[in-house]
């Protein structure tokens, strides 16, 4: 969980009070924004869903059965038992229980009672009703007019718009997760037309590093990692999927298209070679090839990891929770979690051990080539094979010369084993030997062939032949090895039996065997399904159909979580009842439905969000605006935050001049302290750094190892895609500062940017700093900080000038070689400017 | 409802920073901008800003016990049968196919589908202490320090495999992503070093080369805040990940580069005034102080030679034993939490050759560290805790070793508020099923919070709508080998 959301979530009932008391206006009690939290999170755990947690008679989720009970009077709250209970003076009495560790507060015992006496009413859970689409009035961005409602009527003023560097700046690192050049931030500065910033946008979007930024957060939900994970976490072939994910968000695949063919790209009609590589999504979980692991075990453990994605990934449910159990506070029975997972049951895969090779994944030239290969091999296997008389000839030769001299042999063993066994080189195997004892005329045709084809293998005439057949088959087989391979899903037609566990207890198998099926609770009753097996493709054609109501939401809240820093409701990975009702609800449904209604368009929907007013204001809150509304919930003003931890190592490389943009590829591996695998093993792991220009890819392409992740993005908050991760800490830890000022990734791109200000920014100590400067933050220094840089740059020029081999030791970390025009005391001290430069907290901030 | 701590913290922080600013939004107090050109003032700035954690629990439920902990994680599984618990019959049994009433409905590893034969102890065993309590002659050292040491043979776990025993060991939970306990703890209690972090972990390997992989995670945060992420000192390179300076780079070089970021940093925020710059601040004066601090707790030279003949450890042998004397270094400098795994008790074969190896290597260490932290008078606010994340079976595997097992196994436990010299708990008479006062992983996390003097079902956080805690939705405290 987030930091930023472990502070959110105690912190978000006090904000609705803050929220409405500064609205001045009472509003009506609503029962999913009010009541609901209330009960969830003091009530249900006893008188909720799960029966077997049920301590109390009845359920007080459920209208019918408080009224029944008396534990509500519509109208009455003086004679409802619940309150009663609530304010009981003796703890015996008082509800909820001293063990519950629960207190309810006077304003929410107050929410209580007035909503009795309003008459009690309850309302499904928000997110479970289709979302309504509300009317805005054209002309306007629909997300402006949704914002400024609530801005209206919660009496905020929203902040002006920001400056058009940081508006460059933000769209960049948003949309393509690169910095701007400071040419097209000036060029952008000085047309102040509005059009400019749609151009700026349409480019960005069409940006193929615009597929690179959006990958970052679906890798993360679908916790894709180039290794299995569990106890060896060897080396998986799964990288082509982070490809396919790129490629989708570059080509604006549309999400329903996207949906189906990760969950069933394999069983689509027809299905292509890129539908396949984006099954491999049902692959990416964990998996182990530990010894003595039990397959039952694993089994169970995979079917729940699947279970877990779907909802994290699609579904926004905690249906994790319903393995050994009903859910305690949402409608989901234990039998969904097994139903749900029994869709991924006919997936063929070893449970324990090596993952296979997976499917080729060739491009067209190189099937070509391979095409080509096999033919040339195919060629050289007939040409070996024809019949020669040649070779006829040499062979009826050579059988009688072997014949003498293997009866040669055996004579002199039957005499002197001694001397038979130093006699014996040169001489064929025992069991050809054999076979040329037996006369000609006797052996049988396989007899014979073998004889044949093992006199090919030694004899001088068929060397030629041979050779170019072996090399031919070599060329062909490590021609294939080069190709990419990739995991993908695969159906057997005979699914494994799924049963329910349980309390999640796989040694148990008495639970009952369920089939393939979707959450009961979501589905209306009576849905047929024939009698058919349901498949993933189903699964994947509900996901997106008319009866979901998740999905689309889901999808929107955390697209507007990359935008604007936190999602409209707030826990992006749970819109259940724990969840948060979102105080602008009616934009959360307008995404989601303008989402679905344009066809599951998701790059129509980011150029909507980056459109927006909203999106393009100022970061700069007013003390007013920040005394107001904290966490910056009506969106009165942008957010700030530090850098994801790849655009973090993208911006170094990027102004520095070292970064290879190149899209799509084999994983890479940046520099990393030795030793830092030690703990790896089965096998023993070493680490060999990416050499040439692949040293210097973007953070995306890193190699993602699972139990031992890049500790310079482990630093800055990437998960370990270990479990689905909807969101990523945003710390501010030491570590993150040891990354920047010592990895060597950082001391280089010091480096090549220092060189780069000597060499481009003019001759005088001022335009190389401003060049620097405008190189890194797309600004000239403020006289303050000029004054500060240039006494470090004094100082440290002095000093390397009196120690030069302090100065060669600095310059030569990192594989690219330091220009050797350039004076090294010189050259080393304005490394430690770029350092400095490369540090600063505006530098690795989206403001 | 109350707001979250964090946020509390969080909304101090920035009153705290505008009044000593004298900063409006607008513009810049008069004293800001001194402590701009006056970089001693800067100092001031970010040290009035100190963000030293002082924990979730403000009033503890218990009285504490114990400031810190010290896990001594025996990491492949230790043998409960070649170590302290002494089974005789499994002796008399030794070759003799193991009675199914023992083994029927219970997880078995690499011995699936094997037949199932009793294996008797490889070793001898004998009494120590006042006690006389039974313990394997390997370890006459422990043997000296039993009347410290609270032995538990009841010991049980729910998984049986390195990985996912480790993950369930130290969090709780099989399922990855779920904080471990030295992240709990220092979330719960804060820590009390200024310039280390709460949590720390140190790994070392041993001779007999079964040394099983340890991931990451074991020491992960998980949804906590990442500042509470175990913080792993290495043996070899830069003890902490990237500490060193850059070659070419003086210390003092580094400290004007770290000097002048914090001072443009600072300048900045007089313009955009977001409360994370000044927290950047100190993560950098904490970084650059780590540079050397780090260095320093490792650099165990000065210790006298006593204390190093007392450990058994020569300064840079990477070895347990230097490890424990790490740890109590570490202990003497407010860390909370220290992990210490040791590797190599994976004995599927060859357990006698392996567990005299493994008696060397820790044997004396143990016994040290006990000593050393009762001769400094820091054993009585210390829980040290000694455990495996499972034991091996009494059947034997391949003739010479042991497989993994779940079912019962012995750890024990040491320093503030425990029994000294006691005995928990007891398996069943061939060493298979903890049968006499069984107890779980969630049990001893319990007991180890209440110690710290945390109720473990009062320490919480909300993740996926739970209020989710280190002990699940199970673990009651042991009382009864509470002193």
């Amino acid at each position: 969980m987030n930091k930023l959301r472990c502070l959110l979530t105690r912190g978000g009932g006090f904000l609705a009070l803050v929220l409405a008391v500064m609205s001045g206006a009472a509003e009506p009690i609503s029962y999913n924004r009010d009541i609901r939290p209330i009960l969830s999170d003091n009530c249900l755990l006893c008188h909720g869903p799960d029966q077997k947690t049920r301590k109390g008679k009845y359920r007080l989720d459920v209208r019918e059965e408080a009224l029944a009970v008396g534990a509500l009077v519509p109208g009455k709250p003086q004679e409802s038992k619940l309150i009663a209970r609530i304010n009981a003076e003796k703890p015996t009495e008082r509800m909820p229980p001293p063990e519950a560790h629960k207190t309810l507060s006077a304003a929410q015992k107050q929410l209580l009672r007035d909503w009795i006496a309003a008459g009690a009413q309850y309302e499904k859970h928000w997110a479970y009703l289709p979302p309504v689409k509300p009317a805005t009035a054209p002309g306007r961005n629909p997300i402006d007019t949704l914002i400024g409602e609530r801005l209206a009527k919660v009496r905020l003023q929203p902040a002006p718009p920001a400056d058009r560097r940081t508006l460059a700046r933000r769209l960049y690192f948003d949309l393509v997760g690169l910095p701007p050049s400071p040419e097209e931030v000036e060029v952008f500065e000085k047309d102040q037309s509005l059009e400019a910033v749609s151009r700026l946008i349409d480019r960005l979007i069409a940006s193929p590093h615009f597929g690179e930024r959006m990958a970052i957060g679906w890798l993360d939900v679908v916790r894709f990692a180039d290794t299995i994970g569990y106890h060896s976490d060897n080396p998986r072939n799964i990288w082509p999927y982070r490809d396919y994910v790129i490629r989708a968000f570059n080509e604006n695949k549309r999400f329903d298209q996207f949906t189906r063919e990760q969950l069933a790209g394999d069983l689509l009609p027809g299905s292509t070679r890129e539908q396949k590589v984006g099954s491999a999504f049902n692959r990416l979980l964990l998996t182990t090839e530990e010894g003595g692991a039990q397959p039952k075990d694993y089994e169970a453990r995979m079917l729940t990891d699947r279970v877990r994605a779907v909802s994290t990934v699609w579904l926004g449910q905690t249906i994790g929770c319903a393995q050994c159990h009903d859910h305690k506070f949402d409608p989901i029975r234990q039998q969904d979690f097994y139903a749900l997972g029994a869709f991924f049951a006919d997936l063929e895969e070893p449970i324990i051990g090596r993952r296979e090779p997976g499917m080729l994944v060739a491009t067209d030239a190189q099937e070509a080539e391979l095409k080509r290969l096999d033919e040339a091999l195919r060629r050289a296997q007939e040409e070996f094979d024809a019949p020669r008389p040649e070779w006829q000839a040499a062979f009826g030769a050579w059988q009688v010369a072997q014949a003498e001299a293997v009866t040669r042999q055996r004579q002199a063993a039957a005499t002197n084993a001694a001397n038979a066994k130093n006699s014996t080189s040169g001489l064929p195997l025992r069991e050809i030997a054999d076979l040329l004892l037996i006369p000609a005329a006797q052996r049988d045709q396989k007899q014979q062939e073998k004889l044949y084809a093992h006199f090919k293998s030694v004899a001088p005439e068929t060397a030629e032949a041979g050779k170019q057949l072996a090399s031919a088959r070599k060329a062909r087989d490590s021609y294939e090895e080069s190709i990419p391979h990739c995991l993908v899903s695969q159906t057997n037609s005979h699914p494994r039996v799924v049963r329910v566990l349980p309390r999640g207890n796989f040694l148990n198998e008495s639970g009952e065997i369920v089939q393939p099926a979707l959450p009961a609770f979501l589905v209306p009753p009576g849905s047929a399904t024939n009698g058919l097996r349901l498949s993933r493709l189903d699964l994947a054609n509900w996901l997106l159909g008319p009866d979901n109501p998740l999905t689309a939401r889901l999808v929107m809240n955390r697209l507007w979580k990359q935008f604007f820093g936190l999602g409209l409701s707030r826990v992006v990975d749970d819109l259940g009842a724990q969840g948060e009702l979102p105080p602008n609800q009616p934009l959360l449904d307008w995404l989601a439905c303008e989402f679905r209604d344009s066809g599951w368009d998701l790059k129509r929907m980011v150029r909507l969000i980056v459109s927006s007013e909203a999106y393009q204001r100022s970061s700069v809150a007013t003390k007013e605006l920040r005394t107001r509304d904290p966490l910056n919930r009506e969106l009165a003003v942008q957010s700030r935050w530090r850098l994801e931890a790849e655009l973090v190592r993208d911006n170094a490389l990027a102004v520095s001049g070292l970064l290879l943009d190149r899209i799509g590829g084999p994983s890479v591996k940046p520099y990393q302290p030795d030793g830092y695998w030690e703990n790896l093993n089965f096998p023993v792991r070493s680490y060999d750094p990416s050499a040439g220009p692949e040293q210097y890819r973007r953070g995306v392409y890193v190699w993602w190892q699972r139990s031992y992740l890049h500790p310079s993005l482990l630093a800055f908050d990437a998960p370990t895609r270990e479990e689905c991760a909807a969101e990523r800490n945003r710390s501010n830890i030491p570590q993150q500062a040891l990354v920047l000022l010592n990895d060597p990734t950082y001391v280089e791109a010091s480096r090549a940017l220092a060189a780069r200000m000597l060499k481009e920014g003019g001759s005088e100590p001022k335009s190389r700093l401003t060049w620097g400067w405008r190189q890194v933050l797309d600004r000239a220094p403020r006289p303050e900080e000029f004054q500060t840089i240039q006494a470090l740059l004094e100082k440290q020029l002095t000093e390397y000038r009196a120690d030069p081999a302090a100065a060669q030791a600095l310059l030569k970390i990192g594989q690219a070689p330091a220009p050797a025009e350039i004076d090294p005391a010189e050259l080393a001290a304005w490394t430690n400017i770029a350092r400095v430069l490369l540090n600063l907290h505006e530098t690795i901030t989206r403001s | 409802m109350n707001p979250h701590p964090d946020f509390r913290q969080y909304l101090a922080q920035r009153q705290t920073r505008r009044t000593f600013l004298g900063r409006t939004a607008q513009g810049i107090g008069s004293l800001a901008l001194a402590a701009l050109l006056n970089p001693a003032l800067l100092s001031a700035v970010a040290a009035e800003r100190k963000e030293k954690w002082p924990g979730v629990v403000g009033s503890l439920h218990y009285p504490q016990k114990v400031k810190r902990i010290i896990w001594l994680s025996m990491a492949g599984g230790p043998s409960h049968l070649e170590t302290f618990d002494y089974k005789p019959k499994l002796a008399r049994m030794h070759g003799e196919p193991m009675p199914s009433s023992f083994t029927q409905g219970k997880q078995i590893a690499q011995l699936q589908g094997q037949k199932l034969l009793c294996f008797g102890p490889q070793h001898g065993f004998k009494p120590f202490g006042k006690n006389g309590t039974t313990i394997c002659e390997l370890f006459p050292h422990i043997g000296s320090v039993i009347d410290e040491i609270c032995l538990i043979r009841s010991m049980t776990t729910e998984a049986i495999n390195h990985d996912p025993a480790h993950m369930f060991m130290n969090t709780g939970s099989q399922i990855a992503g779920r904080p471990s306990m030295g992240a709990w703890v220092t979330y719960g209690l804060g820590s009390e070093s200024e310039d280390l972090p709460g949590f720390v972990v140190l790994t070392s390997l041993g001779q007999g080369g079964q040394n099983q992989p340890i991931a990451a995670r074991q020491w992960a945060p998980g949804f906590l805040p990442s500042r509470f992420q175990g913080v792993h000192l290495r043996g070899k390179g830069d003890p902490v990940l990237y500490l060193g300076t850059p070659a070419g780079v003086t210390h003092a070089q580094q400290k004007d580069v770290v000097q002048t970021i914090n001072t443009l940093n600072a300048q900045y925020d007089t313009i955009v005034d977001d409360p994370e710059i000044g927290t950047r601040i100190v993560q950098y004066e904490m970084a650059f102080k780590m540079q050397t601090s780090v260095p320093e707790l490792m650099d165990i030279r000065p210790e006298s030679p006593a204390t190093l003949a007392l450990y058994g450890c020569q300064p840079g042998d990477g070895s347990f034993a230097s490890n424990c004397l790490l740890a109590r270094r570490l202990a003497e400098r407010g860390v909370r939490f220290v992990q210490l795994y040791h590797k190599d008790w994976d004995h599927h074969g060859g357990v006698k050759e392996g567990i005299a190896f493994k008696a060397r290597e820790i044997d004396r260490a143990c016994m040290a560290l006990i000593v050393d932290l009762k001769q400094r008078g820091m054993l009585d606010e210390t829980l040290i805790v000694w455990a495996g994340e499972f034991g091996r079976t009494p059947m034997s595997q391949g003739g010479d070793g042991r497989d993994h097992h779940n079912a019962g196994f012995s750890i024990w436990l040491c320093g503030g508020g425990i029994k000294p010299g006691f005995v928990y708990g007891a398996t069943d008479e061939l060493g298979y099923s903890a049968v006499e006062n069984p107890i779980d992983v969630h049990d001893l996390h319990a007991t180890m919070l209440r110690l710290l003097g945390i109720e473990h079902t009062k320490l919480s956080v909300k993740f996926q709508g739970l209020d989710v805690r280190l002990t699940g939705i199970s673990g009651d405290a042991v009382t009864s080998i509470l002193s």
